[in-house]
């Protein structure tokens, strides 16, 4: 009984190693970048610093073991303001994944906050919209490749794909900067999430109407054949920060660059 | 065995009745209802720089919206809403009411700014505050308030106008966009929470 124990606790202990091992942050250069989502000052690059991206979405064994780790983030313990009813409702039980459900697969519904506070725990953050967007625009040898018509492509096949199908697992081909999945496996949250349609001038209009924030018709964007960007976009707009769903996931950023 | 089985049921039944007698008539001290915004951690620092926690406003309900002092028409225009709608109250109920503005802009809003913003607009600094919170946590308020902003490149914040009226638990029971005017469905949940 203890021999088990103790073999039990080793294996645990290797895994939580091997899942650690595999956190890898990888450098994006800093740049200009002209955003799919134009704003009023959208319309010119918009200067990005450097930072270091995950290079692969956080999985459910990372996300078990931070669970572990921060017990208030547990399914049954989770206050319904940081996260809705389905919250992990596909694992097993609530530090268990269960059948059919892959520690290498993207963890999937969570929330917002969940999200942010398991970024907080490996001392970084959601990516802004904008780091997310200039990551996701490399192609495996492009800086950006919005303009390729292949690559472009690929990103409709993807999303043209019925979300039916089981969930893959991460570790798709890295693109420029050896960052990996960000188009093909989940969508991800970002941390302006909120704002990106924020596109009304709330400062000078005494119509109270017009105070509120505009909604998606007010919004104008560039690069209409960018349809994969502009479909997550849309996607990411339309979510609360408790909301979670069966394909959204997450991964997180550093500022600057990766210490050498 | 049986017997200790009752000593059991009475000791759970002893604990359980001075679990219950210990608990006050306010329910400020037991947990949280899920649905409390108070549940988000989140560190502030008031106009006379004391630093305070969101869910210290638990046990008293609440006005809160966001802002940044620097902006200049629609700001004020929240500060003159929210007056506006608390002087619709009568004064015993007024004095049960709170205010909480936290500011959107960490970077600016020190607390003689929003010093300033109290002494301009003649706020009653006893149950007003004005605070200003670091990004993460302005970050977080504003998701848990569901209050939507974006800082510009020219240095002023777009973002959505909201009053938002929390109860004594932290849950958020009312909301108006509607800014310069009174909200009537808004004054009248305002009215039944601030009610004895």
């Amino acid at each position: 009984m203890l021999a088990s124990c103790l073999l039990g606790a080793i294996t645990l202990a290797a895994n939580a190693s091997a899942a650690g091992a595999e956190v890898e942050y990888r450098d994006i250069p800093a740049t200009t970048f002209i955003s799919v989502i134009a704003t009023e000052e959208g319309a010119r690059p918009q200067a990005i610093a450097a930072y270091s991206m995950r290079s692969e979405p956080v999985t459910n064994a990372q996300f078990l073991a931070f669970v572990g780790e921060h017990p208030q983030w547990r399914r049954d313990r989770v206050p319904s303001v940081f996260a809705d009813s389905r919250y992990l409702s596909h694992w097993q039980d609530v530090e268990q994944l269960g059948v059919g459900v892959l520690p290498e697969q993207p963890v999937t519904r969570v929330s917002w906050f969940a999200a942010e506070a398991y970024c907080a725990s490996e001392q970084a953050r959601l990516p802004t919209w904008l780091e997310w967007e200039r990551a996701a625009s490399a192609s495996d040898n492009r800086d950006d490749a919005r303009s390729d018509p292949v690559w472009r492509q690929q990103m409709l096949d993807w999303y043209a794909k019925p979300s039916n199908n089981v969930l893959g697992s991460v570790g798709g081909q890295p693109n420029l900067y050896g960052v990996r999945d960000l188009h093909g496996l989940v969508w991800e949250w970002v941390d302006d999430y909120a704002a990106m349609m924020v596109t009304a001038d709330s400062r000078g209009q005494n119509d109270p109407d017009r105070l509120k924030f505009c909604g998606a018709g007010a919004m104008s964007m560039r690069g209409r054949d960018n349809y994969a960007l502009l479909m997550r976009v849309a996607m990411l707009s339309s979510l609360k920060a408790a909301d979670t769903t069966n394909n959204l996931g997450f991964r997180c950023v550093r500022d600057g660059a990766v210490a050498p | 065995m049986k017997s200790a089985v009752f000593l059991f049921s009475l000791i759970a039944g002893w604990l359980f009745a001075a679990t219950a007698l210990a608990q006050p008539a306010n329910p400020a001290t037991g947990p949280l209802p899920g649905d409390s915004v108070y549940n988000l951690d989140a560190s502030l620092v008031d106009q006379d720089g004391k630093t305070l926690r969101f869910a210290d406003g638990r046990g008293q309900p609440r006005l809160v919206s966001m802002f940044y002092s620097s902006c200049k028409f629609v700001c004020p225009m929240i500060i003159d809403t929210l007056r506006r709608t608390e002087r619709s109250l009568p004064d015993a109920d007024r004095k049960r009411l709170g205010v909480l503005m936290v500011s959107f802009d960490p970077d600016r809003d020190t607390p003689e700014a929003l010093k300033n913003v109290a002494a301009k607009h003649k706020v009653d600094l006893m149950r007003w505050t004005l605070a200003r919170a670091e990004d993460a946590d302005v970050r977080r308020l504003a998701a848990v308030l569901g209050i939507q902003y974006k800082l510009r490149d020219d240095g002023d914040y777009n973002h959505s106008s909201v009053m938002i009226l929390l109860d004594a638990e932290g849950r958020i029971v009312a909301r108006t966009e509607r800014m310069g005017e009174l909200d009537a469905d808004f004054v009248n949940a305002v009215k039944r929470v601030a009610a004895p």
